[in-house]
């Protein structure tokens, strides 16, 4: 079979200005051309052109790269440095197909049952009580710090994920106006359930019919992270046809991973005649939460929010969607509230998916950048859009002692709204 | 690269300072161009006894020694050319050491990134005028060793003239500092203006003592349209000769300004021959405002279709993003370009600007025009693909003809980017025997061992 790889076009361009890494969390962290979007580039044109080796390490240096596409913005070519990473991790995985891969991306990912049951331990963990045994007792700092963080990392966890307890249909409060169906995203179900219940909360008050088909899939991201696109399309082609069956008019999710994925998915089909205008279809249906709620009128909410609220750009939304006026615009709507925009914002957080855990250390280096932003700005809350970049940011934050909380925007309105007794009293 | 010289490396610089796998060597191979050279090892001081020590074992070991910053050079001055060298690179030397404010002046590492540094001198009202387009992809230490430009030099003249001192490290290790915050000083020769455009190849540049400005608090920034490109060129002669200093005053041809249309999205006039871009600064708004309608109505008067003024921050950010963006934008066009950055005396940019357009039309390649118009500093670029023998020869031939060009309108080679490699054969030709010969005993009697970026600037050695 032939090799699917980068087409030369996508590299060939590249005069090596060196723009790209001026905006790079990588190339800033290491201040080394290796881990730059140009020296990925470098490296993928000469892998390539047979010059290099496409040896483990020149696959690492593309397992460096956080996708944060900031890169992908900034190129005056439109060259797009993170992109051609990740399309060279799916270049080592059609040369050497690691076994663990299916395992996790099709046999675990691909199954929100699977899952649900294979996190089930760390619902005891925390449903038993021996959470709070184990910072009682502080054996948590017995813990290395690289665990800690990872134990630290996880939000206090609903017993139980929302896709068990969601029904298929959310009825609109008052008018039916939107028929909006709901991706459930698996961070979103199994750490966030509260949040994205308050998202679903928001969607009905304000007119929505909200349809959550339960029996979908991983939006592919994971596996796309780690070159299994032959994974990631058959993840579409069921997550598709399951929103097909429903008849929605706008396809919702409040996980900026999510959403970029499900917004690509077009591109996956460009050469199948069967699934390209399906793919399509569903595509021009995806929004981001605050991208919906922005499109539609809102009703004003009448509940205050005292807070300094700052907000953190997650890159899948802000780059990958460029969706990042709708959050601000939403939080404007919260009386009481104060916001103080976040120097570089748009900066990765450093949370990038699976990097927290593979990269830690680089990872860690990104992320204090994006904490010593947020100390500048006094804020006592971060919203952002993103499981990934909240989860990051709060390990951060209690790290280093800070009262900070870290919420979705849209959990916000809820709140000012009056969330689960607003619902009761609307 | 030999493991004894590897591991003494990482005795001085650490494990983590001294990069060697094939992936790294391949990564510092290149920089702004399209030249390439493996370099053997390469090695990241963090202090200038580092980089002391490091060319101290070049010296004893006689192996080429290439400094480099962030790799944005035009003219291939940080690729290395023959093997066996170790790239000494300064990014991670990139903390800011001290800020006078009394004297207006701050000392910097030389791997500290132009944009950071002026950020940091601006929030105390501070001014770094120098903004080479690179400006955030650049280090402090990379603008000295090539005296960088940009467009603010029309006003505020070139990176050389900010310079107040530096900490060099020799040939043979010692570590020269010249100058000091003193604005005056004539005790000698002026060594420290002896390193600015030295491309790294007189010493190691670890430290500079750099002079600010107070920070003018007001800019007005304008773009002018013409449909003809000779029209705007002639204005920017009427504007200089019309008793104003514009901040900068920038050209872009219609080639340039589709390709960043293409790239930014910013409306730019697709169907204009040429743009100018008319910035004026001061402390003293009305004489600001005043002076921006001053160029506006010059313009006009020299064929300008339509004069715009940015009416915020976003408007005029988004100009000099676009401005600075030219040079890559234009490989939209074509994988590779060349761009140049002859410069003549401003009373002949109409003629250069003609001559050029003659040079592509006769060589059948294109050749987009931008630059710095108000001081005659240009910047022709040529479109190709390198990989096709015949385009390369062509270029080849355009680029003596450019510089044919330039000298015969009493210009010079390079206004900003350095000799490097890429203008080696046509130097002696430019600056004439006589400074050539002093050139080489120059660089002959601070690097005897010629372990310096050897085979930079001159184009043979014996």
């Amino acid at each position: 079979m032939e090799l699917e790889k980068p087409q030369e076009s996508s590299y060939l361009y590249c005069i090596r200005c060196g723009l790209c890494l001026a905006v790079c969390p990588t190339y800033r962290e290491y201040l080394k051309e290796t881990t730059s979007p140009r020296g990925r580039v470098a490296l993928t044109r000469k892998g390539l052109e047979g010059k290099l080796e496409l040896s483990p390490n020149l696959f690492e240096q593309m397992y460096g790269c956080f996708a944060c596409m900031a890169c992908n913005d900034v190129c005056p070519v439109g060259i797009r440095p993170a992109d051609l990473a990740l399309s060279m991790r799916q270049v080592e995985e059609q040369k050497h197909p690691k076994r663990w891969k299916q395992i996790v991306f099709k046999g675990l990912l691909s199954k929100a049952g699977r899952l649900e049951l294979a996190t089930l331990p760390l619902r005891l963990y925390e449903k038993l009580g021996v959470r709070r045994l184990v910072y009682w007792l502080r054996l948590d700092r017995l813990l290395p710090d690289r665990i800690r963080d990872l134990e630290a990392m996880l939000p206090r966890i609903p017993q139980r994920p929302l896709r068990r307890v969601l029904p298929e249909i959310t009825e609109a409060h008052g008018e039916a106006r939107y028929r909006v169906g709901y991706f459930l995203g698996c961070a979103q179900s199994l750490l966030f359930a509260e949040q994205s219940a308050a998202t679903l909360r928001v969607l009905a008050r304000n007119g929505c019919t909200v349809i959550t088909p339960k029996e979908i899939e991983c939006c592919g991201m994971p596996a796309r992270g780690y070159g299994r696109m032959d994974l990631v399309r058959s993840q579409a082609m069921r997550n598709i046809a399951a929103f097909e069956r429903r008849d929605v008019d706008v396809i919702v999710t409040d996980c900026a991973t999510c959403g970029s994925m499900l917004k690509e998915y077009d591109s996956l089909f460009r050469d199948d005649p069967e699934w390209k205008e399906r793919a399509a279809a569903f595509r021009s249906k995806v929004r981001d939460v605050s991208e919906f709620l922005a499109e539609i009128p809102l009703e004003k909410p009448s509940g205050r929010i005292e807070s300094r609220v700052t907000y953190h750009d997650p890159c899948h939304l802000r780059r990958a969607q460029k969706v990042w006026r709708e959050p601000r615009k939403i939080l404007s709507l919260i009386d009481g509230l104060e916001f103080v925009e976040l120097p570089e914002a748009d900066w990765c957080c450093g949370s990038a998916g699976s990097q927290l855990i593979t990269h830690y250390e680089t990872s860690k280096k990104v992320l204090d950048r994006k904490l010593d932003h947020i100390e500048e700005t006094g804020a006592d809350t971060v919203a952002s859009g993103c499981p990934g970049c909240r989860m990051q940011l709060e390990t951060g934050l209690k790290r280093r002692g800070k009262p900070v909380r870290v919420v979705h925007p849209v959990a916000l309105l809820d709140e000012a709204y009056g969330g689960v007794d607003g619902q009761r009293n609307h | 690269m030999d493991s004894g010289i590897i591991e003494k490396l990482c005795r001085i610089v650490g494990e983590e300072g001294v990069l060697r796998t094939p992936e790294d060597l391949a990564a510092y191979s290149y920089d702004g161009t399209f030249a390439e050279g493996v370099p053997g090892a390469v090695v990241l001081p963090e202090t200038t006894e580092q980089t002391s020590e490091i060319v101290k074992l070049g010296a004893q070991a006689r192996i080429p020694l290439i400094a480099r910053g962030m790799g944005s050079g035009l003219a291939a001055g940080s690729v290395p050319i023959g093997g066996g060298s170790i790239i000494v690179c300064f990014t991670r030397m990139n903390r800011i050491l001290e800020i006078d404010e009394e004297n207006a002046t701050v000392r910097a590492q030389a791997g500290v990134v132009t944009a950071d540094l002026q950020a940091e001198v601006e929030k105390r009202g501070l001014f770094y005028p120098p903004d080479p387009s690179s400006i955030r992809h650049s280090t402090i230490g990379g603008n000295i060793a090539c005296n960088a430009g940009g467009p603010r030099c029309l006003k505020y003249g070139v990176t050389a003239n900010y310079l107040l001192g530096l900490t060099v490290v020799l040939a043979d290790g010692r570590v020269l500092k010249t100058g000091g915050k003193p604005i005056k000083d004539v005790t000698g020769y002026s060594l420290t203006s002896l390193f600015a455009s030295s491309e790294g190849t007189l010493g190691l540049i670890t430290e500079a003592l750099l002079r600010l400005l107070a920070r003018p608090l007001h800019v007005r920034t304008a773009m002018a349209e013409f449909d003809s490109l000779a029209d705007a060129s002639r204005t920017v002669n009427a504007i200089l000769t019309g008793g104003i200093v514009p901040a900068t005053l920038e050209l872009m041809d219609r080639t340039a300004i589709v390709c960043i249309e293409e790239a930014m999205h910013l409306g730019l006039a697709t169907d204009a021959e040429a743009i100018l871009i008319i910035e004026a600064d001061g402390s003293d708004e009305s004489a600001v405002v005043r002076e921006i309608e001053a160029v506006g109505r010059i313009a006009r008067e020299s064929g300008a279709r339509a004069v715009k003024v940015a009416q915020n921050g976003e408007e005029r950010d988004g100009l000099w993003k676009a401005r600075r963006s030219a040079g890559s934008a234009l490989a939209r066009r074509a994988p590779n370009k060349l761009g140049e950055d002859i410069t003549v005396p401003r009373s002949a940019i109409p003629d250069v600007i003609a001559r050029l357009r003659a040079i592509s039309a006769r060589n059948g390649l294109p050749i987009v025009i931008f630059g710095h118009a108000g001081d005659g500093n240009l910047h022709p670029n040529i479109l190709f693909d390198k990989r096709d023998p015949e385009q390369w020869r062509k270029v080849e031939t355009m680029m003596g003809e450019i510089f044919e060009a330039a000298l015969s309108l009493g210009g010079t080679l390079s206004g900003e980017h350095g000799i490097g490699v890429l203008k080696r054969p046509y130097f002696r030709q430019a600056v004439g025997p006589v400074s050539y010969d002093v050139q080489r005993r120059i660089k002959q009697s601070l690097d005897p061992l010629n372990i310096l970026n050897p085979g930079k600037i001159f184009e043979e050695w014996e």
